[in-house]
């Protein structure tokens, strides 16, 4: 974890942020629920969660920042330094394995430019990682886009088109309000 | 048998299934209005316990009995249901909240009436974006026809669902992992008693029933008992969504009465093995049931059938075959990574366990396995878990059942793999050859460079082969 100091003492998470996340305190008796939601908010925003960002969130829900860190650590899901604009999920479990999955991780870091799992392309447009099961086995051998795109079943040819559309700004899903 | 009539997939390939308008079209919310306003809660439980329904999520638990556990005199009491569907192969929640998410709604509030809950939390994995985003759009629809909110139907009763997305953990899947995770902990599962029925979300009585189970309500409401209970086999009654995956034709999501086959479901919906190739085993629902043999293909998938041929239950019916070309030894594989991955770390014997089944699955298919591995694997497997009794959740039975079933259907083609699978390099290294045989690796100095050559065994206490090779 990075020191506590910073050398800024401006907020980093501006006003709308901070409205997202108290708009959640409502919805649970404890405000504690609210942190998966919060760090969720940041994440969206900001592509990651630094420790910063932490701080604020425990100041929000009267927590202390190591019960936020403790949560956002658990989960695989919260980066603390930045990803990409865009974040792909290929799958590796067993019916995607069973059909190549687990060879097209590989496939798909090299078509990103990328040395493995986890890494963001240098344009800093995308982030390719592994998965456990996606839910989307119908598709398998799978990927998922954080847009919510579902690509499969998926063979190496497909895998260099994948990168392509998920690169293409043009293609991805209007936003939603 | 009359034909069976799909009534949790009816909606699914009707256009813009996802409207309100479409849903009441279709004699939606029907039952939610005849269970609001001609029936008590305590009706309502009593008519589910009487169709029997089991829980949908994995263990099969009869839901109106886990609804009669929450306190009589209980002020508050939580609903929440649970979308974190992360068993592999298993994405049959997926299209129930995606392709009529009304359905789930109205089984949600019809739930929690009879539960007296006003609050639901549908806890849905992250990985179902776009579920999520036609749940929440569902759900603003439904509050602002007045199916949501205050004094729904005129019955006095107030309801509010709030969607809840994960953040990537198999374990919040366990109902008190996902209660953990929702208080905004870390989804370690909790130590029961207290089962959540009396102390769950905020140290309040909660309920957490799985996405299917509650689907199924509204049916049985409107339907009745007697429907109900005509499909499927005695103890198993109802209509289930099975998935099939993996080396089939075509891998789709079917409706089915429970107790079909695993050959059925290849043969009737999945084209068949692929690429006209045989079946040499399967996993009847989710790999943390273990395996079927080839011979086991006709035993029906139901709560009560399936665990007569050793595997743990019928899981969340998710079905993926495997076709006679790849090794047993892969699925293991990739079972015990999953488990390595997606334990939480709380029990030792699951948090050790499962990386241990890993590094060995590891080394034997790099070429350095050993025949006396498979009996270390069975012994670990054999000691973990709550069938055992050694860890607080059921994570670890699910790591240590495929190998215990490959290990009883499958032992001579795993002897085999690791007889022709040798390769010089990949075997143990000393100093590995020496923990298996019983020292304590703190007897070795790991600041020095492994030694090459073979060691000794270890016939002092102390003995350190690293300072003293041995004669």
């Amino acid at each position: 974890m990075p020191a506590a100091e910073s050398p800024s003492t401006a907020p980093l998470l501006n006003e709308s942020i901070r409205e997202k996340i108290r708009a959640y305190i409502p919805r649970y008796p404890d405000k504690r629920a609210v942190t998966l939601p919060a760090l969720h908010i940041v994440h969206e925003h900001l592509r990651c969660v630094p420790y910063r960002a932490m701080e604020e969130i425990a100041e929000i829900l009267d927590l202390k920042p190591a019960d936020v860190h403790d949560t956002m650590s658990f989960y695989g899901f919260f980066p603390q330094a930045p990803i990409g604009e865009k974040r792909l999920w290929i799958c590796r479990s067993i019916s995607c394995m069973l059909r190549g999955g687990d060879e097209l991780l590989d496939v798909a870091c090299k078509a990103a430019g990328v040395g493995g799992s986890g890494q963001t392309t240098q344009d800093g447009a995308l982030t390719v990682e592994f998965a456990e099961c996606l839910g989307i086995c119908d598709h398998a051998p799978a990927a998922l886009c954080d847009d919510g795109r579902i690509y499969g079943p998926l063979d190496e040819t497909k895998v260099a088109e994948m990168i392509r559309d998920v690169r293409d700004p043009s293609r991805a899903p209007a936003a939603e309000e | 048998m009359a034909a069976f009539e799909p009534v949790l997939t009816r909606n699914f390939a009707v256009e813009d299934s996802q409207a309100l308008k479409v849903y009441e079209s279709r004699g939606g919310y029907k039952a939610a209005r005849k269970a609001l306003t001609t029936m008590s809660p305590d009706e309502v439980v009593q008519l589910v316990k009487d169709s029997e329904l089991r829980g949908r999520g994995g263990a099969g638990f009869p839901t109106g009995l886990k609804w009669t556990f929450l306190p009589k005199d209980r002020q508050q009491t939580f609903m929440c249901v649970n979308g974190d569907e992360s068993e592999p192969a298993t994405f049959n929640n997926r299209y129930l909240l995606e392709r009529d998410p009304h359905q789930m709604i109205e089984g949600i509030i019809i739930s929690c009436f009879a539960t007296k809950a006003s609050t639901a939390y549908l806890y849905n994995r992250f990985e179902y974006i776009t579920a999520t985003r036609i749940m929440e759009k569902a759900i603003a629809e439904a509050r602002k026809a007045g199916y949501l909110g205050k004094n729904i139907f005129g019955s006095g009763f107030d309801l509010e669902i709030y969607v809840h997305r994960g953040a990537g953990a198999y374990i919040c899947g366990e109902e008190t992992g996902l209660i953990e995770s929702l208080e905004g902990k870390r989804g370690w599962p909790r130590i029961k008693p207290p089962f959540p029925a009396v102390e769950g979300a905020f140290r309040k009585p909660t309920v957490v029933n799985n996405i299917e189970t509650l689907c199924c309500v509204p049916h049985i409401i409107e339907r009745g008992v007697d429907w109900f209970k005509s499909i499927g086999n005695p103890k198993s009654y109802g209509p289930k969504l099975y998935t099939i995956s993996g080396h089939v034709n075509k891998q789709v999501c079917v409706e089915l009465p429970l107790g079909v086959t695993t050959r059925q479901l290849i043969e009737e919906h999945g084209g068949g093995v692929w690429k006209s190739r045989k079946a040499k085993a399967a996993v009847p629902g989710g790999i943390s049931m273990g395996l079927l043999s080839a011979e086991e293909l006709d035993v029906p998938l139901d709560f009560e059938e399936i665990r007569k041929t050793g595997c743990l239950g019928l899981g969340t019916a998710a079905v993926t075959v495997i076709d006679d070309q790849t090794p047993i030894m892969d699925v293991l594989y990739n079972t015990c990574r999953f488990f390595a991955h997606e334990s939480c770390g709380q029990c030792t014997p699951c948090r050790e366990g499962t990386t241990w089944f890993y590094k060995t699955m590891k080394r034997i298919k790099a070429g350095g396995g050993r025949p006396e591995d498979l009996e270390l694997m069975g012994q670990l497997a054999n000691n973990m878990g709550l069938t055992p009794g050694t860890t607080i959740c059921g994570l670890a039975d699910g790591a240590a059942w495929p190998i215990k079933n490959a290990l009883a259907k499958f032992r001579p083609e795993l002897e085999d793999y690791i007889r022709t699978h040798q390769s010089p390099e990949a075997r143990p290294t000393p100093l590995q050859e020496a923990i298996f045989q019983g020292v304590s690796p703190s007897r070795f100095d790991t600041s020095m460079p492994e030694p090459n050559e073979p060691l000794a065994l270890p016939n002092a206490p102390g003995h350190n082969p690293r300072l003293t090779p041995g004669p």
